[in-house]
């Protein structure tokens, strides 16, 4: 099972430069600035598997008591970290130049920074607890919480309140007319591409584990 | 006379602020015309594939180690 690295390497490739290359809609404000569209929303939705894939195998845990569920849970949840950070450091930079500040009072913008802490509490109960079936459990039944707030935080606080984010409290969603099909083309291999990435880059780390554990029993 | 003149003056304003907002929202239309955008696109290509090669090469580096363990097992 090798392919769909390639396949993520390669659609990559094709989002850097079509991402550049692509024909986009002139707006005002946003101007050649839609193109982050490719690069800084595709972070919140490889975050978002990341993490889908944190609490799924956090439950699979809790069925079958198997230590590789967690590992996999574990690892999720650092690469959704890796994204969110990313996705918020590029949506500041990106924010300052649309928004005026890197900072806005925006329910999303603080509904994610509140999810990143979300999920460095994971990080510190997970490190509270040495004894690796207790560790386990309990960060199990933790990440199902996280996730629950995530999805509130992010997916539907922001949509009752007044936001700034495209589809959020009464603005237009990019689907409406900003993202014509031009867009389309590229930004949807590019959430796959990222996508595919993360993945690639949770199991290079959960082998790695796997690995030393394997060497710590010897 | 200085009604005719206000009048006049209206409608130049008027005529003028059409022309405002005509005006179109800034794109790179003279980076992409001048070529110079697939130097950027080079650049961002070539940072690509080396990170790929970086990540093929990782990988490969630690299926090998897995064997490696495994059988000596």
């Amino acid at each position: 099972m090798w392919w769909w690295k390639i396949a993520g390497l390669l659609l990559l490739l094709y989002t850097f430069v079509m991402g550049f290359l692509g024909p986009v809609p002139a707006l005002p404000i946003i101007n050649e600035t839609i193109r982050n569209l490719y690069f800084h929303v595709t972070m919140w939705m490889a975050m978002f598997l990341m993490m889908t894939l944190n609490v799924i195998f956090g439950i699979r845990y809790l069925n079958s008591s198997n230590l590789k569920d967690d590992l996999i849970a574990e690892e999720s949840a650092r690469i959704a970290i890796l994204l969110g950070t990313a996705g918020l450091i590029t949506g500041m930079v990106w924010a300052n130049f649309t928004w005026g500040a890197p900072w806005v009072n925006d329910p999303q913008l603080n509904g994610t920074a509140a999810t990143m802490l979300l999920y460095a509490a994971y990080f510190l109960l997970r490190n509270a607890v040495i004894d690796p079936v207790k560790r386990a459990r309990l960060s199990s039944i933790y990440c199902i919480f996280a996730f629950v707030m995530m999805y509130v935080f992010i997916m539907v606080l922001p949509k009752m309140t007044d936001s700034l984010h495209p589809g959020k409290g009464g603005n237009p969603g990019f689907n409406k007319y900003d993202l014509d099909s031009n867009m389309r083309m590229v930004f949807y291999p590019a959430v796959i591409a990222w996508c595919l990435l993360s993945v690639w880059l949770m199991s290079l780390r959960v082998r790695l584990r796997l690995i030393e554990k394997k060497l710590a029993n010897k | 006379m200085k009604k005719i003149k206000s009048i006049i003056l209206f409608f130049v304003l008027l005529i003028s602020s059409f022309t405002l907002k005509a005006q179109d929202p800034l794109m790179a239309d003279t980076m992409r015309s001048d070529g110079k955008i697939y130097v950027v696109v080079a650049v961002a290509s070539i940072v690509v594939i080396v990170i790929s090669s970086f990540m093929i090469n990782l990988d490969r580096k630690v299926t090998r180690i897995e064997k490696k363990i495994n059988s000596k097992q």
